[in-house]
């Protein structure tokens, strides 16, 4: 009885709610909204709301100026990419550290985390020296490595924890039952796992796809994504505010649909294991 | 795992497939101005001349394109077969042989048509390492209304006591009018571009003829004073977060009264988007009465790396972006207001240019800048409103923050130049300038 | 039942990853190390030699460093700040029963999928700027000057923005945990009349503590390399009000073209995050244990 609601009290909840999650949409929605303005309308004091005159213009503009598509595709490819590459690497690596834990299993992972806080740009000059020597500038390949070692250790630590979740008893019954290795992990933990490795795809892909120093340093054209598609409207000459908006609209647009779309999938596992 | 690889693959090999159509392939980096972007919108006209070459844009940000560049010119990554970069890092870049020359660009070119300030500065043991793009100097842009209002009149060449006397007079704060827009975002090419030119005017220098920086000297006391004052009192807020995009921003918007900045400026404060186009007068740089205006000298050119493998193409490419025929070309799709300006005699020799309004004020700012010798004393460097070596990338930028910070207020100008004293000294020191 | 068999097969499968890594880290850090004792700057290549600790001495002497850190330490300690106790309100927020609760989650998870140049260009240009921004607006709607965030504030922007692309990441893992927290307890809690705020301190706080502890451990390997933020923002500036270790290692490594000084300064600032990561782990880290 205790926990029964009166309407009162969730419509005050409601609105609150709502009033927060509006604010911390806002500057996203301005920029949406700022994208169909003309230049002169996008710095208009008092600005605009929503009775200006609509137009598409700046998109067209954009989509004249650079090769969209070409961005897109680029993007996608290294945040599949770099995911699949990862997960390959992962799932054995978090099997046996969950599975089979040594004396050093939390010392490794932690080891694994720390080799994320180099700063990029202190490597920026050797990487790219061996990125010359090994001919990986500006390829899909090159760019996908990177970008996978960047965000294994996350995936490890996020595959870690689910697995340790599952008992590990019913895969010992695996084995029992004569079950290889490999049809262990396949047909046995993967599919309790699915949850945690739909998340684990999710977020490295959102990663991936936010990742902007590496993209854009080690790319010029073949493998450039939308983090460089941006650079090329950031600060140009003159009013640019309304053309800034529809190159990042078109940039974020893809991530953002994704991610509402599967935002049930990387919530239920988005837990690094500070769930019981 | 597997059908994601076999996209993947596919999707690659469509890209390989769609790029395969023409012979060569040239890759341009270039800055996102104005005059760029309308040149990537010329491409079909190039193609027209030269089928077998297609044309890769890597258009920018300043900043971006500055670092992506340096990396991987001087890693000798082969990324780039066109670079576009400035008078700053022409002659340093030549210097090291990483530029190709230019001196057998053809006869119908017209290298002796360039203007000779240009020409000089993009030149080292005279060879020609980049053909200029765009050429710009810098000038005063006033609102004529307002200064009709103040009932001053804006003379061809102001010195600095009349511009804070305008800028007095035209403020309005009421209504965000500010008197004066200068740059005050830290950056070499930002505030430093614009203070250094400044200070040329009052006499200051950043090194004497044996490399002691002189910010410790009265000269650069004055110049950092009036400019803060200037601001402080009419200037916008946010000031020393203001580069040029952002001046002109406000400039359109009608919120500055006064502007000194690049003149390619020029075609944008009388352009579409701007809302005073038909209200704005052009004047000469200030002087202090010492023989030195405040005006600088730019030019964003077009270099060729020495281990490009289509050398050929990419000089085609050079000598047409940079020729009569172009110029000819935006002139005749887009008005003579927008074509590059500031690099060729002939251009001004024309008289259809010669109608435009800012055309003369350019020309003669650009006469008017001397890098060998852009003070009143002799300084050991070469550059106007930078030093052409390559430790001013960082010194530049330093001391561009310590200025800004004045700027914000969070330091007096006695301990900026203090600060920036010590710290161009020792970056002076460890690159061995000094002994 | 570990058997040999499965530990040697456990080694074989960690392999890959542990080899990459090592590979990642050890190849980069070797060269850097390398380059760390060397004068090599790419504009004078010629000038190249041995120089000993000298990169280290001048990289940490300079003035800005003390700044820096001081900076980076403010930086990743206010966003932690902001999305901790942000992150519980709203999560305890977005619990309760309402309408269209996932249309509100929706709206929240959003700033994470923003890119970072992104979000820094929309915050800088369209809200925080002076006198075109939207903040400016609302302070001339009221009457009042408007503020200049980025030239009188420019850390406390800097928070703001980083702050607001993790909000909704701490959100997300703490609402996560928050529903697992079995209804009966709170129940049994609001039978014995506890109140509210007793509830929240001895239930729920310490049932979110370890989602709470993760928050902050993978925040924090994040904000320690925020740069892109502080480039498109203030450049570090004005002086050095926001410049972080992160910032002061990219200045020598992009705009002073100083591999050596820059790797020095590269091998500091990971010294210093594996300082910050150790003192991390004694702190919370019992928190861990699963």
């Amino acid at each position: 009885m205790a926990r029964a609601v009166t309407t009162r009290r969730k419509t005050l909840t409601t609105l609150a709610a709502w009033g927060i999650a509006l604010l911390i949409f806002f500057p996203i929605l301005w920029m949406i909204l700022t994208s169909f303005k003309t230049e002169q309308d996008a710095v208009l004091s008092p600005p605009v709301w929503f009775w200006f005159d609509w137009t598409t213009e700046n998109y067209v503009t954009v989509m004249d100026r650079a090769n969209y598509f070409r961005f897109f595709m680029n993007s996608v490819i290294i945040a599949i990419g770099s995911t699949a590459l990862g997960l390959l690497i992962a799932i054995p690596a978090a099997w046996s550290m969950a599975f089979v834990p040594g004396a050093k299993t939390k010392d490794l992972l932690m080891w694994m985390l720390s080799t994320k806080m180099m700063p990029g740009v202190a490597v920026l000059v050797p990487i790219y020296l061996i990125f010359i020597k090994l001919k990986l500038l500006d390829t899909h390949f090159g760019l996908i490595i990177v970008i996978m070692l960047i965000n294994l250790p996350i995936i490890i630590w996020m595959l870690y924890t689910y697995f340790k979740e599952i008992p590990g008893e019913i895969l010992e019954a695996a084995r029992m039952d004569g079950a290889t290795l490999r049809s262990e992990i396949l047909y046995v933990l993967l599919p309790m796992a699915i949850p945690g490795i739909a998340s684990t795809v999710l977020l490295n892909i959102i990663l991936a796809w936010n990742e902007a120093f590496w993209t854009i340093t080690l790319t010029t054209v073949d493998a450039a994504p939308l983090t460089k598609f941006i650079s090329s409207f950031s600060s140009p000459q003159g009013l640019f505010y309304a053309k800034l908006s529809a190159a990042s609209t078109m940039a974020i647009a893809p991530i953002l649909i994704m991610g509402w779309f599967s935002q049930k999938q990387l919530v239920r596992g988005l837990t690094f294991g500070a769930v019981k | 795992m597997k059908p994601t690889f076999s996209a993947l693959l596919g999707a690659t090999g469509l890209c390989a497939l769609s790029t395969g159509a023409f012979a060569e392939t040239l890759t341009i980096a270039t800055v996102n101005n104005g005059d760029m972007i309308r040149m990537q919108g010329l491409t079909a006209d190039f193609n027209a001349k030269y089928p077998d070459i297609e044309l890769e844009w890597v258009t920018l940000e300043e900043n971006v394109l500055r670092q992506n560049v340096t990396t991987d010119i001087a890693t000798q990554g082969g990324q780039y077969d066109v670079l576009t970069i400035g008078t700053y890092e022409v002659p340093i870049w030549g210097k090291q042989g990483w530029l190709a020359s230019l001196n057998d660009l053809p006869a119908e070119w017209d290298i002796d048509d360039l203007l000779p300030a240009i020409r000089g500065g993009l030149t080292v043991d005279d060879n020609l390492y980049a053909a200029p793009f765009y050429g710009e100097s810098s000038m005063v842009m006033y609102r004529t209304d307002l200064m009709a209002a103040a009932g001053l009149e804006m003379p061809e060449a102001p010195t600095w006591g009349f511009i804070r006397q305008a800028a007095e007079a035209m403020t309005d704060k009421d209504n965000e009018i500010y008197g004066i827009c200068l740059r005050g975002k830290a950056g070499w090419g930002e505030n430093m571009a614009f203070l250094t030119a400044m200070s040329n005017s009052f006499g200051a220098r950043w090194f004497d003829m044996d490399w002691n920086p002189q910010f410790d000297g009265e000269a650069w006391a004055t110049t950092l004073d009036f400019y803060l004052d200037l601001m402080n009192n009419f200037g916008p807020p946010g000031a020393s977060n203001n580069g040029f995009n952002e001046n002109l921003t406000l400039f359109q918007q009608g919120k500055c009264g006064m502007w000194i900045d690049a003149t390619v400026a020029a075609s944008f404060v009388t352009g579409a988007d701007s809302t005073v186009a038909d209200k704005v007068g052009f004047a000469l740089a200030p002087d202090n009465g010492l023989g030195r205006r405040g005006n600088w000298l730019w030019a964003w050119s077009l270099a060729i790396p020495a281990s490009t493998d289509s050398m050929d193409a990419a000089k085609a490419f050079v000598a047409w972006a940079t020729s009569k025929e172009y110029t000819a070309l935006v002139a005749a799709n887009e008005g003579w207001a927008n074509v590059p300006p500031g690099t060729r005699t002939s251009l001004y020799a024309n008289p259809e240019y010669q109608a435009v309004p800012f055309a003369q004020m350019t020309l003669d700012s650009i006469n008017s800048a001397d890098p060998t010798n852009p003070t009143v004393d002799p300084v050991p460097y070469v550059g106007v409103q930078f030093v052409a070596i390559p430790e001013f990338q960082g010194i530049g930028t330093s001391v561009g923050q310590e200025f800004s910070a004045a700027l914000a207020g969070q330091k007096s100008a006695a301990d900026a130049l203090a600060a920036a004293q010590t710290l161009t000294v020792q970056a002076m020191t460890d690159a061995g300038y000094i002994q | 039942m570990s058997t040999q068999a499965s530990r040697s097969a456990a080694r074989v499968m960690l392999s890959p990853a542990v080899i990459s890594l090592l590979i990642w880290m050890i190849v980069p850090l070797v060269l850097t190390l390398w380059f760390s004792f060397q004068r090599y700057n790419l504009l004078y290549p010629d000038r190249a030699g041995f120089v000993g600790f000298y990169n280290y001495t001048t990289f940490v002497a300079s003035p800005d460093f003390i700044q820096a850190i001081i900076n980076t330490l403010l930086l990743v300690a206010g966003v932690l700040l902001i999305t901790v106790i942000g992150g519980i309100l709203l999560a305890l927020l977005i619990d309760q029963p309402i309408w269209g609760q996932g249309y509100v989650r929706i709206l929240v998870i959003a700033p994470f999928f923003i890119m970072p140049p992104v979000a820094a260009l929309v915050w800088k240009n369209m809200f925080m700027n002076p006198t075109n921004g939207l903040f400016a607006e609302a302070f001339k709607a009221l009457g009042l000057t408007p503020f200049d965030f980025l030239g009188d504030a420019p850390l406390i922007s800097i928070i703001i923005i980083v702050a607001w692309q993790w909000l909704p990441f701490a959100t997300l893992i703490l609402l996560t945990a928050l529903q697992s927290l079995s209804s009966e307890e709170i129940e049994a809690a609001e039978m014995d009349g506890a109140p509210a705020h007793k509830r929240f301190w001895f239930i729920i706080l310490p049932h979110l503590s370890r989602a709470i502890t993760v928050v902050i451990l993978i925040q924090t390997i994040f904000l320690l390399g925020v740069l892109v933020e502080i480039l498109v923002t203030t450049n570090g500036g004005p002086g050095t009000a926001s410049t972080t270790l992160t910032f002061l290692v990219y200045k020598q490594s992009i705009l002073n073209s100083d591999v050596g000084k820059a790797a020095a300064g590269g091998v500091v600032a990971v010294i210093l995050a594996n300082i910050v990561a150790v003192f991390l782990m004694r702190a919370i880290g019992k928190n861990l244990d699963a």
